[in-house]
This record gives structure tokens, sequence and C-alpha cells, in this order.
């Protein structure tokens, strides 16, 4: 086991201190825009610098991250591991797309919208078959009455949207059932969830603020 | 924002701060008891199994940005990697940490980093800590071959996912391994619920490190959880009423 150095002590205290006075200060930035006159207030100016160096920090966190994804592809390509011809592939579609939009910078549109936007959408399409033969499996993995009710729903839901042929939308299915699962009993759960991942989103900030949740890798 | 309304809002967060602080200087000298949620028992178990068969864990923390309100979910499930890697550092393989988002891919590489100090293997890996695709599918794509060939025995998918997040728990599904699915996003949620082994509904994925860690502020953080979702209940209750009664 290592032992921790003075240095490593020191740097772990200080970035644990700068990151609660950054937090607490966008915090109050938020509550406290404006002064007793109505003008913006230096906290808001403090909490706007911050969030705009976060913001520049994240841009070149993507080079990096960019570079990340580069080593570990081409570790996985020099290792000949499992896969590694798509590695190749992924390096070469990577350098290649540098190299067009260093040259052609004004087209770098035309690669999103006929490579990556048509294999997204191919993706998107066979998420419906996973998500089908997810449905079933349901059953069999957990069967008890939530996940009854979740088919069930799910199918009505499926029934009331799509028009089925030669009989289009079916009365009472399509205007009064679906309308009332899907804008009371869901529109109720769904705010009931979202209030509860907004406490638990509070209760989480408070965490990193009393550095108990250290998720920067600072020595506990 | 108005003042009223800003002193509101710094009225709620000093109130759950003290509550907290306060609560969890209590719970200093009481045990604490939890709901029992399933999935988490299962994990320290899949955690254990990961030790000793020599596989490897792997935590996957979504794409939210560090800069926008989903970013909460993906420190949740920072923090429980820190704590996840700490329990597997006798393990003989490191973690493996994945996102969609390069801020938090270095973050993972941080706090695997850290805990590698820790650890009784000899060096930190880079690689480890990865960034697997900008896009919510690319981001997905880029996750089945972790979850496919690198010897995974329990993956942990905790952050900001979307829809895309069947294709992940479907992979891991094929290689009939461990998966704790949560997300802080309702549809991925519903998705979850139907193809996951063990899902995380609404909140639970913020109760991660009470379960894992039980801390005396971890524990304290639910119970301010509880004690707000009454107020909140009541001020509903009360609302209603005063408009059923026309006064507002």
């Amino acid at each position: 086991m290592n032992r921790k150095s003075p240095l490593s002590t020191v740097i772990a205290i200080a970035s644990t201190a700068i990151t609660i006075a950054s937090g607490v200060l966008v915090l109050a930035g938020y509550f406290f825009a404006q002064n007793a006159v109505g003008q913006t207030s230096l906290l808001t100016d403090i909490r706007l610098t911050l969030l705009n160096w976060a913001i520049i920090l994240a841009g070149f966190a993507i080079f990096i991250g960019i570079l990340n994804l580069f080593q570990v592809h081409f570790k996985k390509i020099q290792k000949k591991e499992k896969g590694s011809f798509y590695s190749l592939l992924l390096i070469i579609s990577l350098v290649a797309t540098f190299l067009f939009g260093l040259v052609r910078p004004d087209q770098m549109e035309v690669v999103f919208t006929t490579v990556q936007l048509p294999v997204e959408a191919s993706l998107m399409a066979l998420l419906v078959v996973t998500l089908t033969y997810a449905s079933i499996r349901l059953l069999r993995r957990r069967f008890n009455l939530f996940s009854v009710i979740f088919l069930v729903t799910a199918l009505l839901i499926l029934l009331g949207t799509a028009p089925l042929p030669l009989l289009g939308y079916i009365p009472g299915l399509s205007d009064w059932v679906r309308p009332f699962i899907a804008q009371v009993m869901a529109a109720a759960g769904a705010r009931g969830i979202l209030i509860g991942v907004a406490l638990g989103t509070l209760t989480t900030g408070l965490r990193i603020l009393f550095g108990t949740d250290l998720p920067y890798g600072g020595n506990k | 924002m108005s003042i009223w309304l800003g002193l509101a809002g710094f009225g709620i967060v000093f109130f759950s701060a003290a509550l907290m602080l306060g609560l969890s200087h209590l719970r200093r000298k009481t045990p604490s008891v939890f709901r029992d949620i399933p999935a988490f028992t299962r994990l320290r178990q899949a955690v254990g199994l990961v030790v000793e068969d020599g596989s490897r864990l792997h935590v996957s923390l979504g794409h939210g940005t560090l800069t926008t309100p989903q970013s909460a979910s993906a420190l949740a499930g920072l923090a429980l990697l820190r704590r996840l890697a700490d329990l597997t550092s006798a393990g003989d393989q490191p973690p493996i940490a994945t996102s969609g988002d390069a801020t938090l891919a270095i973050l993972s590489q941080d706090t695997l980093q850290a805990a590698a100090k820790f650890s009784e293997r000899s060096a930190f890996d880079p690689t480890a800590g990865r960034l697997t695709g900008l896009t919510p599918f690319s981001y997905a794509a880029g996750v089945i071959p972790t979850i496919r060939d690198e010897n995974v025995s329990a993956n942990v998918l905790m952050g900001n996912f979307g829809v895309e997040v069947a294709l992940l728990t479907d992979a891991v599904e094929r290689e009939n391994t461990f998966v704790l699915a949560g997300s802080d996003n309702l549809s991925a949620q519903a998705v979850i619920y139907a193809s996951a082994q063990e899902p995380l509904i609404g909140e639970e994925i913020y109760a991660a490190g009470a379960y894992v860690e039980s801390s005396p502020l971890h524990t304290a953080s639910l119970t301010v959880q509880d004690v707000l979702r009454w107020l909140i209940i009541a001020a509903i209750l009360v609302g209603a009423l005063l408009t059923l009664a026309g006064l507002l």
C-alpha cells in the first residue's frame, strides 16, 4: 500500500477547498442574482466567470478525450485483442475525418448527414427490436404484478397510438384510455419520480459541497 | 430570479444542509437502518465475485455533461465508482469506467488513479477510464465491446442515459453477466425497468452511496430527502385544498 506524501495531501486539501468554494459561489450566484437596487450582483458575475471557465475546460477536455479514445484503440490493435479490426476502422475514420475537417471545414456537415446520422438512425431502429425482446423477457425474469401492469400499459398505449390495418384508430382506446393513461396517470407518476430525482440531486450536490463524495479522485 | 424567490431557494438549501449536518451528527451514535433494495445487496455479491474470480467490474457513467443539471447522476456514479474501485482493490484487474462525456472520462481516470494508489495492483492504467463516444448512440456502440470482450462479470450503468441504454442492457444479457442500472432520465428508467436485471428507479441512484458506503452524512442525506418529500406532499395537499376552497 502506498502512503500519502505531504505534497499529495496538500494537493488533495487544496483541490477539495477549491471545489467547495467554487460550488458555494456558483450556488449563491443563482440565488442572489440581483442586488438590493435590482442590478446584476457581484455573485452573478463570479458565477458566470466560473461557468465560462468550466465551459472552456470542457472544450479542451474533448480534445483529451479524443486522444484517450485513440490510445484505447491503438493499444487494442497493438495487443491484437478481440475486435481489433474495428479499432483499426475507428482510427482510420478518426484520422480521415480530422484531415477532411482540416482540408474542407465547410463540408464537415456532409460527414455527419451521410455517415453519422444514418448509422445512428439504424441503431435507433435496432432499439425497437431490442425493446420488444426485453419486454418479452421481463415476464420471464420478474413475473409479478408490476411487470404485468407495465406490459399491459405499454400494449394499451401502443394500440391507442398506432392506427391498425383495416381498423384504424380504436374507438374508446384512442380517444379515452390512451389520453387518460398518458396525461393523467403517467404524468402524475412522472412528476413524483421527478420530484424524487430533484431531491436526490439536491442532496448529492450538498454531499459534494461537504466533501463527503469526492468525484474528482481526492484522497479520503 | 427575484430576490424573494432567491431567498426561498437559498432557505431550502440552507435548511437541507443544516438538517443533513445535524442528522449526521446524531447518526454517529445510532446504527443506520435502510429500506431493503435488493439491487444493492446483489451488487455487493457481484463485486465479491469479481475479486474472487479475477474478472473485471465495469462502471458506465452515461453522457451527462458536467455543466448541466444532468451531471448530478453522473457525479453519484463517480462517487460509487470510487467506492467500488476501493472494494475491488484486492482483485487482479482494475475496474473499467466508460463515459460519453470527455470531462466525465477525465474525472473517472482521476478517480481510478486515486483508488489505484491504495490497491495491491502495481500501476494505474490510464485506458481504464475511457471516452467511448460523444453522441448517445456512438457512446452506446463504444461501450458494447467493453461489456463483451474485456472479461467483465459485473456492470454498473449509473448516470444520464437515454433509451440507448437498452442496447447496453441487451449486450449484458447476452453475456449473462450482472447488471445494475439507473438513470435520472424518465424514458431511460422505463427502458431499464423492462430490460435490466437490477433496475434503480427514481432517486434510488442517489442512494447508492449510502447503501455501499454508509457514512453518517450519506445516511443523513436519505433522511433529508424523506423529510423534504413529506414537506412537498404537505404543500401539494394544502395547495389543492386552498384551490378547492377558492382561496388560491
